[in-house]
């Protein structure tokens, strides 16, 4: 019984086939964790996620403290009744904490999400950007 | 070498191994150990369905450009290859580096009843939609008893 929210398609009837199936996705109904790439510049640190099937009414981005959280659910398009050939992925649900440290600015985040790629700029602030000291030649 | 080091090693390493080993086994899907199938986690990830008309085909290819995606059935084959770029940050020091880069290629086995000319794709928030028809007469037919 596959339903909107649900990515990985399910049978509907209760063999043994379905029971594993069941056991197994109970298993990974675990959170899936982003596959991230994360670079720093004297500006900022930019952070890029993978998050495949989440629209941008589905995604969410916390600051608790110095926690940054990305969240995002998954939807995929399912017809009725219908089962499972394969799933590499059977979760719907993204989660990733970062811990942020003192000289970034959380409250001027900039997040964007294009075709499932959430890029996230978190600027240094202005006062504890590194300086570059030019060494004068004599 | 480090692996003798004790507390070490994670315990959890070899928990996923053996939960790996046991999917491949039993076959929470049907095609594991298939002689086409990628080790889990090989870009990009596969989802199929079928119900007894179609079979959907969901791609988790983000951050690509569906233009550069080369979609061929044969038969029952389905093969998909394209290149995902990321692109590089000038003068950034990268921490981590997990998204995957370059040019990927997967080949399915369908059900053998899709009808290769009538395939429909579409890509939305960085999943490919792949919808291929099946033949009606694979279809189960309700008999009627008088």
């Amino acid at each position: 019984m596959a339903t909107q929210q649900d990515i990985t398609p399910r049978a509907g009837n209760g063999d043994s086939t379905q029971e594993r199936r069941d056991r197994s996705s109970r298993a990974s109904e675990a959170a899936l964790r982003p596959p991230v790439d994360i670079c720093e510049t004297d500006q900022g640190i930019t952070l890029c996620a993978d998050m495949p099937g989440v629209s941008r009414d589905r995604l969410s981005l916390q600051v608790t403290g110095n926690m940054l959280m990305l969240e995002g659910t998954a939807q995929l398009e399912l017809a009725d009744q219908m089962q499972a050939l394969h799933a590499d992925v059977r979760s719907t649900t993204y989660r990733r904490t970062f811990a942020l440290s003192n000289e970034l600015e959380t409250d001027k985040i900039d997040a964007h999400l294009k075709d499932g790629v959430l890029t996230v700029r978190i600027p240094k602030r202005a006062e504890l950007r590194p300086r570059h000291i030019e060494v004068q030649a004599s | 070498m480090f692996g003798d080091i004790p507390g070490l090693a994670s315990p959890f390493a070899e928990l996923r191994r053996l939960e790996q080993e046991l999917d491949e086994m039993f076959g929470s899907t049907v095609w594991s150990g298939g002689i086409r199938s990628l080790p889990p986690g090989t870009f990009p990830a596969v989802n199929v369905g079928t119900t007894p008309d179609k079979v959907a085909v969901y791609l988790f290819a983000p951050g690509i450009d569906p233009k550069t995606l080369e979609i061929t059935l044969q038969q029952n084959l389905l093969s998909i290859s394209g290149r995902r770029e990321v692109p590089v940050e000038q003068n950034a020091t990268y921490y981590r580096k997990e998204r995957f880069s370059g040019e990927f290629r997967r080949v399915i086995s369908l059900p053998e009843d899709v009808e290769p000319d009538r395939v429909d794709a579409k890509y939305t928030d960085g999943v490919v939609q792949i919808t291929v028809q099946r033949r009606a007469a694979a279809q189960p037919r309700q008999i009627e008893i008088h």
